[in-house]
């Protein structure tokens, strides 16, 4: 049995409860024994304490790529927790496009165990929805969720035919489980590799219309209230795309989203002079976009804010621009760059927090992402004023392909635990 | 006034007094090249690489010819794209280049920002000799020169350019050229082949070929590759020919004395009729093949003057 843990005199905010005050905090074998302005200290008890430092839940990142099985080159499981932990989070929904790709219970089986084994991370699997990912026949979703799948998607690959959609959605109803979509219309999207407009015109680079993202977003739309399913729509990255997810809300249909970082802090010129770094899908947007994206954060139009962690070789990136693949490195930064929002003033540090942790666990079906006692100690201590700045090739991790690099950041993890256990800082 | 950089990459970017000095040269080679003699040293001892992973027989003959004149080794270096498309070997292809110590590299390439990455990456100064959709800026340049030689100057002048262009690095090149020298510049064709916000690079957007002819100077025609038709960006050549191909009688619309150019190869019968292309009071299509050279051994003399990225420095 180990010693307790005390954080002592810290801000510990809660977000699913509105908490947000200067106290303590107690971890007992591994849970949340007490916590308050005025608890009993035990004397043994090994102290933690910053000054200024925030105490949260760890983060629960709701979309991020590993790199297995099938692609260590590029992450592996143990590199991927390590810099989730850097990161702050202590719970992530793994993407199932993998090789092979999750569709099969037994590969949802070994993702939770991988997960247990690194004892820094909860791995929380995506089943496919269509085997191997391939938007053709439908997969085993109800054995997948009775192995421990959170819900279904195809990952990076948009669920394009509007039949399969509706028979997705109409099926994972039945074992309760949501269909997560990659929104972009595949056949505008065709070939694309940059928003479509004057950036993507000037560069000579085949453009993806902002148009493909709302128009599979007001197909879904339609389809859910057909079918009666809940759909989820993942980084959504465009003002008109949000704008039908805001009004479907409204009318009070099962519709959630997210999105990540690069679509609330880039727009398209980071892509600069063919920056493969900034090649991601969906591609970075207008201004105009990025400040819809903020918007929809900031009067909940928005549910989660994930990393949408893509993990890549150089050698995926040190291609011509269309010929690099997609995608950016994004669990080490989930917070920082989320925290540049709040020094921004755009969201509040509560609210900022919820984004990350207790509304994706919720939609996640996941007891995580809140100090509730006798729960897991998950737990995340950042100093909100710390300034660092983001650089390629020095992140946790092995993937370095971050969007952000040279980035300077204000927010930083001093600290990560796991069911009590410092596995970070 | 020096030339600013070490890569001519792309026209964007570069100011008119560097794109002047570099169209000033040229001329001066025009009548160099005209007169027979030949400056056979001024690039003596340095080692040109043409480096094509397209084919294009007349851009690299007007390089190979313009190093030459010049007095450097010439090496033509074809890739077959099938072997290539994939970057490891682009950028293996610029180790090798590094290890021969080529110290020009004319680049051509199928795939947008290439020769950026490829500048990245190598000692030599990089030309750009087209890449992807994006920029062919020395094709610019000789359509400027050859544009500036029969109308004494670019300003004020209006030049409609025609066809494909969301696909063609030729018209971004011109649009970039003529634009930051005082032209005005309009483009025609269908709205499937102009791309997204293409107002937003300056120009004037003209879907009807004989209103967008209306009193220009200068006519520059793109070529249109077949896979657009298979691709349905348009229907067939033959309606291509109807509404966006030149022939004399779309011509009467632009200016009486306004000059007909095309990049070349040219489709005849698809973008433009043989009775508009061979007319030698209006074509200046060879006259354009002739600029090439010049603007080539310009371009070359320029570059191998900026120090090259000595190997002690990376």
């Amino acid at each position: 049995m180990s010693a307790d843990l005390l954080f002592h005199d810290v801000r510990i905010i809660d977000p699913v409860r509105g908490l947000d005050q200067q106290g303590n905090l107690l971890v007992r074998d591994g849970r949340i024994a007490d916590l308050g302005p005025t608890i009993g200290i035990p004397e043994d008890a090994e102290k933690i304490s910053a000054e200024g430092a925030i105490l949260c839940p760890g983060l629960v990142d709701m979309r991020a790529a590993l790199g297995e099985p099938g692609y260590e080159y590029r992450e592996t499981i143990a590199s991927a927790a390590a810099a989730a932990a850097a990161g702050g989070i202590t719970t992530l929904a793994a993407l199932p496009d993998t090789m092979p790709a999750i569709d099969d219970p037994a590969l949802v089986r070994l993702l939770r165990a991988r997960g247990e084994e690194t004892a820094s991370l909860t791995i929380l699997p995506y089943g496919a929805v269509t085997r191997g990912c391939k938007g053709e026949e439908m997969a085993e979703l109800g054995l997948l969720r009775e192995a421990g799948a959170v819900a279904f998607t195809d990952g990076s690959r948009a669920i394009g035919s509007s039949r399969l959609m509706r028979l997705a959605l109409s099926y994972a109803r039945g074992f309760g489980a949501m269909i997560v979509q990659h929104p972009e219309d595949p056949s505008l999207a065709n070939g694309g590799t940059a928003t479509e407009g004057a950036q993507a015109t000037r560069l000579g680079l085949p453009g993806i219309p902002a148009a493909a993202e709302a128009i599979l977003i007001a197909r879904d739309i339609r389809l859910a209230e057909l079918t009666g399913g809940a759909v989820h729509f993942a980084h959504v990255s465009t003002a008109e795309g949000l704008a039908l997810i805001r009004r479907a809300k409204e009318t009070g249909q099962k519709i959630t989203c997210d999105t990540a970082p690069p679509y609330f802090d880039l727009n398209e010129t980071a892509i600069g002079e063919f920056r493969t770094y900034a090649k991601l899908s969906p591609p970075l947007r207008t201004e105009a976009d990025r400040e819809a994206v903020l918007a929809a954060l900031a009067d909940g139009t928005i549910d989660a804010i994930a990393s949408d962690h893509q993990p890549r070789d150089a050698d995926d990136k040190r291609l011509p621009f269309a010929l690099a693949s997609p995608g950016g490195v994004g669990l080490a930064t989930l917070l920082g760059v989320t925290l540049a929002q709040v020094h921004g003033g755009a969201l509040g540090m509560v609210q900022a927090l919820d984004l990350l942790t207790a509304r994706p666990a919720r939609l996640l079906g996941s007891d995580a992402g809140t100090l509730t006692k006798g729960a897991p100690a998950d737990l995340c201590l950042f100093h909100p004023d710390t300034i660092w700045q983001v650089e390629a090739g020095s992140l946790p991790g092995k993937a370095q392909n971050t969007p952000f690099d040279g980035r300077a950041l204000e927010g930083r993890v001093l600290g990560t635990w796991k069911s009590g256990k410092r596995v970070f800082g | 006034m020096q030339y600013p950089e070490r890569h001519l990459l792309a026209i964007e970017g570069l100011h008119p007094p560097a794109i002047a000095q570099l169209l000033d040269l040229a001329e001066s080679y025009v009548l160099l090249n005209r007169s027979g003699k030949t400056q056979r040293d001024l690039l003596r001892g340095k080692t040109l690489i043409n480096l094509f992973f397209e084919d294009s027989t007349r851009t690299r003959t007007s390089f190979e010819l313009a190093g030459k004149r010049l007095g450097a080794d010439v090496i033509n270096m074809s890739v077959s794209t099938s072997s290539v498309n994939k970057g490891e070997t682009l950028l293996d292809t610029a180790a090798t280049l590094n290890a021969m110590q080529c110290d020009l590299l004319v680049v051509r390439h199928d795939q947008s920002g290439a020769p950026n990455l490829l500048a990245q990456k190598v000692d030599a100064a990089v030309i750009n000799a087209g890449d992807g959709t994006h920029e062919h800026p020395t094709q610019a340049l000789l359509d400027a020169l050859t544009i500036r030689r029969r109308k004494g100057r670019l300003e004020g002048l209006t030049v409609a350019i025609c066809g494909d262009i969301g696909h063609s690095r030729v018209a971004r090149s011109n649009i970039h050229l003529l634009t930051t020298m005082g032209s005005r510049v309009r483009v025609i064709g269908p709205p499937t082949l102009i791309p997204a916000e293409a107002d937003r690079l300056g120009v004037d957007i003209f879907h009807d070929m004989r209103a967008g002819l209306a009193g220009a100077d200068i006519v520059m025609m793109l070529r249109l590759q077949r896979e657009r038709m298979t691709r349905s960006l348009v229907p067939s050549a033959r309606e291509f020919f109807r509404f966006w191909g030149l022939d004399a009688e779309k011509l009467a619309f632009a200016k009486p004395d306004a000059l007909v150019m095309h990049p070349g190869p040219m489709n005849r019968g698809v973008e433009i009729d043989s009775a508009v292309a061979d007319d030698p009071a209006r074509s200046v299509i060879k006259e354009q093949v002739e600029m090439g050279v010049a603007v080539r051994m310009a371009v070359l003399d320029v570059l191998s003057r900026t120090p090259s990225r000595g190997r002690n420095e990376r």
